[in-house]
């Protein structure tokens, strides 16, 4: 493929890409006036505006494959514009299963944060360590990020739980308030979304050592995204155990789920100063 | 003038007026017939609620009718006893006082949902007795409509204004779904057994029920098919349920902190609801400050029940705002089922051409004497008459049909007939 081709299609990925933010951005907007008002209709628009904003991304993300001709190449490419469409992927089936836009209030904003800088990145080509085992690290990838999209999920519906409870506790249920799902129901969300990204994420972890030991020979501890990432696993490890054996929930369980959450994002922000996961700079 | 409503309703007259004016459902078939029999009117409805007796009328000619006369040979009521307590509207006040009455704005509970349902029985048994065929039907089927969009536009009618269903909405937004959660029923009490019937109309599994005196709690557990319990155990079984309603005369709190703790404990922090209905208060209101238990006092839940109904106020104007937009649709809307309008374009429309024919062939016959003049002149008008004889007699029965606009539509376009600005304005009503 030549040069001007790339390019062209490159541009256009990053315009599905745009359309798709812009989209998002009617979302992000409900999630802002839904704090002070409701209405039934914007619930509408915005959840119609996401759904659109899915497809384009979907598209832009098919290009993005179809350029690179490597899956890998393009998920590591594209690293936060697909993790913001697994978010929203994991938004919707919560929408299709509770018949809820609640978690929309901090989901929008993350998903348009992480759309925002894919769309707005120029990004240069990387080249691929030609020794790597790309299957390992396609499912390396993919699990982690399944994982991130649920710890997302979870965070949300830690924090609703937070907002509904002090909600009741404080007997004052008006505005958003009165829209939330009931507090079973956002602990369920919670709790699924933990019990299926917690598996994954271990998963992910090992299908990322058996990378890094093909690759180097040896995990490097020392790398700040790995210690990261493990922390953020223990932490996993730690809301999940709590849950099963005492039923944690509540404030206790949304305090964890915001340490899982700020490791995560710390871990994910670790990409700048890793030497392992340092792709941009290539 | 063509809609026209009479009535008294629960602002207007005591319930010593409304009972003696009230018709009970099996008359109101005979009394709507009586209400079309009544000279002038072409069309009636009756709604006969305990707050609200009204007669609503569509009457002949667009002139209006006697509507007091007929309740007072209906009644066989003084004129001017009655006179104090009635209020009258025609035209589109009474399209408003209907539109607001069924969207429930003029119920004594504001939002009440009763009222659509009784307005619903009053059009059908006036609708069986042929008391409401043509533009009564438009406009009380128009009622229902916008009704409905009331009452999915605003919250008028959403909010529990009673402490029972405030506890069944509170429990709901707790647990979510309330089938099979357990109730506990500690000490007896009106209002306690309310809630608890409202909690298991919604789903609620089981019940418990302890009090001082064990028969009593025995008895009572029989009428809700539940079980009873000592009230010594009260501490032990109590985590069994989600829902605990109390009322006992106990003095002190019977439940504190420290059984709130150890019932979290036991039930591995699974969400508790305490309705404490007692006065002096059965729960301590420091267990409100534990994770995952919600106590909710009496005077909680009629705050709740007060703001619930201002909010009904509040929504109550958006509904008004609804009611005053579609009033001025059906006021468009039904003008055009007006025929009147129509005959005269069609008959405008067939002399044009008439005249236009007649010029065109004086132009090619040149002068013609008077005789001549008069001969084209009857034929023309004659031919014309009798092509306008089925449409206009047509047009005229139809104006008595539900499908009047159709017709109207039909005759317009086979006529090509010019829409006029109210017809437009009449479509645009009804494609919402």
């Amino acid at each position: 493929m030549c040069l001007g081709r790339r390019l062209l299609n490159y541009t256009m990925a990053i315009f599905w890409l745009r359309v798709a933010l812009a989209l998002y951005g009617v979302g992000l907007l409900y999630a802002l006036v839904a704090l002070t008002r409701t209405s039934d209709l914007f619930n509408r628009v915005a959840l119609h505006a996401a759904y659109l904003g899915m497809m384009f991304h979907l598209v832009s993300l098919t290009e993005g494959v179809l350029l690179t001709g490597h899956v890998t190449m393009a998920m590591v490419h594209n690293s936060e514009s697909l993790l913001a469409f697994l978010i929203m992927a994991v938004f919707m089936i919560t929408y299709l299963m509770y018949q809820t836009t609640s978690p929309g209030i901090i989901v929008f904003p993350i998903v348009f944060l992480l759309t925002f800088m894919a769309a707005t990145r120029q990004q240069p080509f990387l080249l691929m360590s030609p020794g790597m085992r790309t299957s390992w690290l396609i499912a390396h990838i993919s699990l982690i990020f399944t994982g991130y999209a649920a710890l997302v999920l979870s965070f949300c519906a830690s924090l609703l739980y937070l907002i509904q409870q002090h909600s009741l506790k404080t007997k004052r249920a008006s505005g958003i308030l009165s829209r939330l799902p009931a507090l079973e129901d956002i602990d369920q969300i919670g709790y699924r979304s933990l019990l299926i990204g917690f598996p994954f994420m271990t998963l992910g972890l090992v299908a990322g050592s058996v990378v890094a030991e093909s690759t180097y020979g040896r995990v490097d501890f020392q790398d700040p995204k790995i210690l990261l990432s493990l922390l953020m696993w223990a932490v996993y490890l730690v809301m999940v155990y709590t849950r099963w054996i005492a039923g944690w929930r509540g404030r206790k369980a949304a305090v964890l789920a915001s340490v899982a959450f700020a490791a995560a994002v710390v871990a994910w922000a670790a990409n700048y100063f890793s030497t392992i996961h340092r792709f941009a700079s290539s | 003038m063509r809609f026209q409503l009479i009535g008294v309703n629960h602002n207007t007259a005591p319930v010593e007026v409304r009972e003696r004016l009230s018709i009970p459902e099996s008359r109101l078939p005979e009394a709507c017939k009586r209400l079309t029999e009544h000279p002038g009117i072409e069309e009636g409805m009756i709604l006969s609620t305990c707050n609200r007796v009204e007669i609503l009328a569509n009457t002949k000619n667009g002139a209006p009718a006697d509507l007091r006369g007929f309740l007072q040979n209906y009644f066989h009521l003084d004129a001017a006893e009655l006179e104090r307590h009635l209020y009258e509207y025609t035209e589109q006040d009474a399209v408003r006082h209907l539109f607001r009455v069924a969207a429930s704005l003029d119920s004594m509970v504001v939002g009440e949902p009763q009222i659509l349902g009784q307005v619903k029985e009053a059009y059908a048994t006036a609708r069986a007795v042929g008391a409401v065929r043509a533009q009564l039907d438009q406009l009380v089927t128009r009622a229902f409509a916008v009704a409905k969009r009331v009452r999915t536009e605003t919250a008028v009618g959403s909010s529990s204004v009673s402490i029972a269903s405030v506890a069944v909405d509170l429990a709901k937004k707790i647990f979510g779904n309330l089938a099979g959660k357990q109730v506990y029923l500690v000490g007896a009490g009106k209002m306690s057994e309310l809630a608890a019937r409202h909690l298991m109309a919604h789903g609620c599994a089981s019940i418990f029920v302890a009090n001082r005196t064990y028969d009593r709690a025995v008895s009572l557990a029989y009428k809700f098919k539940g079980q009873a319990i000592h009230f010594e155990d009260l501490h032990h079984t109590c985590d069994r349920a989600d829902i605990v309603i109390t009322s006992t005369g106990a003095p002190h709190a019977i439940f504190r902190r420290e059984h709130g703790e150890i019932f979290l404990a036991r039930r591995r922090n699974r969400p508790m609801f305490f309705i404490d209905i007692a006065v002096p208060r059965d729960v301590d209101p420091a267990m409100n400050k534990l994770d995952g238990i919600f106590v909710y006092d009496i005077d909680d839940l009629q705050q709740a029940v007060a703001s619930h109904v201002a909010d009904r106020r509040k929504e109550a104007e958006r509904a008004e705002a609804i009611v005053t937009v579609e009033v001025e649709r059906f006021q468009a809307r039904i003008q055009t089922l007006d025929v009147v309008p129509t005959i005269v374009s069609l008959q405008d429309h067939l002399e044009t051409i008439r005249q236009a024919e007649i010029d065109r062939v004086r132009g090619r016959l040149g002068r013609m004497t008077p005789d001549q003049e008069m001969a084209v002149e009857a034929l023309t008008r004659g031919i014309v008459n009798k092509i306008m004889h089925t449409p206009i007699s047509t047009l005229k029965s139809a104006a008595r049909d539900p499908e009047a606009t159709t017709v109207i539509d039909l005759v317009r376009r086979l006529f090509n007939l010019q829409e006029k600005g109210v017809a437009k304005a009449g479509d645009s009503g009804e494609s919402n």
